[in-house]
């Protein structure tokens, strides 16, 4: 693999994560404003106020827009799977072709049918049948969230499968292995429920703006109780799933998990990082310190991964390195195993090429024996088993301190709401408006640690990305690559500009 | 026209019509995906094992080919 090859994988890596984090802009509003919309309608139907349709209305045009805006943007990832990530397109076909598809085909007819009822049904359906509509949205857009996060999960626990040598490709073995599997259900639950979130801190933030320009301040102030609570809920199942994604981690990825603290020496009662600065120097085996500055809280990571405060938590060097004390198998060793799992896979191509039946069967057992660590045959140097550091560590934690910020800002918009104040509390509102950016940065670093933290594996310990991708030429990918930044920032423009327009003229429209 | 198929034509049709922001957006969305599928996906995102290879069997092999190479 020269530079040449390192440099287009380099390329086709920032293409797919740009898309991915521009689709993710609207995704998570998108799953989230759809159930607060049937909450709204819910009270509506219940109360028979008509200030609760026409705040139901508004709510469904942000909605409309953000969907219309956002529709779509996903497919490119297809697009690119095809183009730019050929081998690992063709690899994983049989596990996801299907049901993404059948995915797919499934949320356009809800969308066809609901969404129509949904936006043009208010005079027309009853409405029961125009609140079923409108729940069944919300339930069949975050359906359709299920399958390309169960995917993802796939990809960072590759469960459920087994590779066929013939064909070149994983194949399924047990669709509930895939489909349930704790890394993949985590994902779901984690991602919806913080998309749950994101969409409260909006509408919160919005509610709050009105509050501040003293427009519609009663529709506001529905809108923010019923967002807050449940902001507030979603905010509490968000730390209980990433608690349970972080012990997942801890038992699947423990090099993520190494990384997500910047703990390079495995340890004993090991500390969470409460706050640190990463020496961006520190290589794998040197002696150079982890942090510049740093506060530990001791034994906090060893009970997140193992549930235990003295529990030993391997650390960076002890994934690399191996350590025989604690029966750690390092990346070297694993790389010598890879190895005569990839010269197997080639006697057993050349073997079946020759037709030398015996030969094959001989290079098929042993490459079976080995190919549970088939990834790090591709590997060059054991370090190159080491994720971003800094890009994981710092990505985490702003997600971590974030997340811990948000229910409390829920919790003082129910208190001062209660109270009967929340419009006089500027201060507050203020932070409730600049939350919804806040809100899309943990978002956007939830991210970056699930994908930057599991390098350099497109498959963990299976397939690293510069065997995934396709050798195509590296101008091929950086011209799309500046296509595709144009088109989704002006979209997310186009999005900016008709929701502020949207917010302004409120809900009369 | 049966009474079913005509209701449903009506109803599309007069939410269609009764859109405001819904316009500007369908205008997006259509020209969205114009550029998606006839113009990104057409020149520049060509599936490269469909394009350069005939079947199956061809693919799979080219696939090995890259599986087994030396890093």
């Amino acid at each position: 693999m020269g530079d040449q090859i390192l440099t287009t994988v380099d390329w086709a890596r920032a293409q797919f994560a740009l898309t991915a984090m521009y689709h993710w802009i609207f995704v998570p509003l998108t799953l989230g404003l759809s159930f607060l919309i049937a909450f709204f309608e819910s009270i509506y139907v219940k109360t028979g106020n008509e200030e609760w349709k026409k705040l139901t209305k508004f709510w469904m045009t942000i909605f409309g827009i953000n969907f219309a805006i956002g529709v779509a943007t996903g497919i490119i990832m297809e697009f690119e799977f095809g183009t730019n990530w050929s081998n690992y397109s063709w690899m994983v076909g049989d596990i996801f072709g299907a049901p993404l598809a059948i995915e797919g085909i499934f949320a356009f007819f809800i969308e066809a049918t609901f969404f129509a009822v949904m936006f043009f049904g208010w005079q027309r359906a009853s409405k029961g049948f125009h609140l079923f509509s409108t729940w069944m949205v919300a339930v069949g857009s975050n359906l359709s969230a299920v399958w390309i996060l169960v995917a993802n999960g796939w990809m960072q626990y590759p469960a459920g499968m087994a590779f066929n040598p013939d064909k070149a490709r994983f194949e399924m073995q047990n669709f509930w292995e895939v489909a349930l599997s704790p890394v993949a259900v985590h994902k779901f639950t984690h991602t919806t429920s913080s998309a749950f979130l994101l969409a409260s801190l909006f509408v919160v933030g919005v509610s709050a703006l009105f509050l501040l320009q003293k427009r519609h301040q009663k529709m506001a102030k529905r809108s923010m109780v019923v967002a807050a609570v449940f902001g507030f809920i979603a905010s509490i199942f968000v730390a209980f799933t990433g608690d349970e994604a972080a012990f997942n981690v801890a038992h699947r990825q423990p090099m993520k998990l190494a990384a997500m603290e910047g703990l390079f020496v495995g340890q004993e009662k090991a500390p969470i990082i409460a706050m640190g600065i990463i020496n961006p120097n520190k290589k794998a085996g040197d002696n150079l310190p982890a942090f510049y500055q740093e506060t530990k809280i001791p034994g906090l990571l060893s009970l997140l991964a193992y549930r235990d405060f003295n529990s030993f938590v391997p650390g960076v060097n002890d994934l690399v390195f191996g350590n025989t004390e604690r029966n750690i198998i390092g990346a070297e060793q694993r790389m010598v195993t890879g190895k005569i799992a990839v010269a197997e896979l080639t006697r057993y191509k050349l073997a079946k090429k020759s037709g030398d039946e015996t030969a094959a069967a001989s290079a098929l057992a042993i490459f079976n024996q080995h190919k549970g660590d088939l990834g790090y045959g591709y590997l060059i140097s054991p370090t190159q088993a080491v994720p971003p550091v800094a890009a994981t560590f710092y990505s985490f934690h702003i997600m971590v301190v974030l997340g811990t910020m948000f229910p409390l800002i829920f919790l003082l918009v129910l208190y001062f709401a209660f109270k009967g104040t929340i419009e006089n509390q500027r201060w507050l509102n203020l932070i409730c408006l600049f939350s919804i950016f806040l809100g899309y940065v943990a978002q956007q670093a939830g991210w970056v640690v699930a994908e930057v933290g599991r390098q350099p594996w497109a498959i963990q310990g299976l397939l690293p990305v510069n065997v995934a991708n396709t050798n195509i030429a590296t101008s091929n990918v950086q011209i799309t690559f500046f296509i595709f930044l144009a088109i989704f920032t002006a979209l997310l423009l186009a999005e900016i500009r008709i929701i502020l327009k949207q917010i302004k003229t409120g809900p009369e429209a | 026209m049966s009474l079913l198929p005509k209701q449903l034509y009506l109803f599309y049709r007069d939410g269609f019509r009764s859109m405001v922001v819904g316009r500007t957006l369908w205008k997006i969305i259509a020209i969205k995906l114009f550029v998606i599928f006839a113009v990104l996906k057409f020149f520049l995102f060509p599936n490269y094992l469909n394009k350069n290879f005939n079947t199956e069997h061809e693919r799979a092999g080219h696939v090995l080919e890259n599986l087994t190479k030396a890093p």
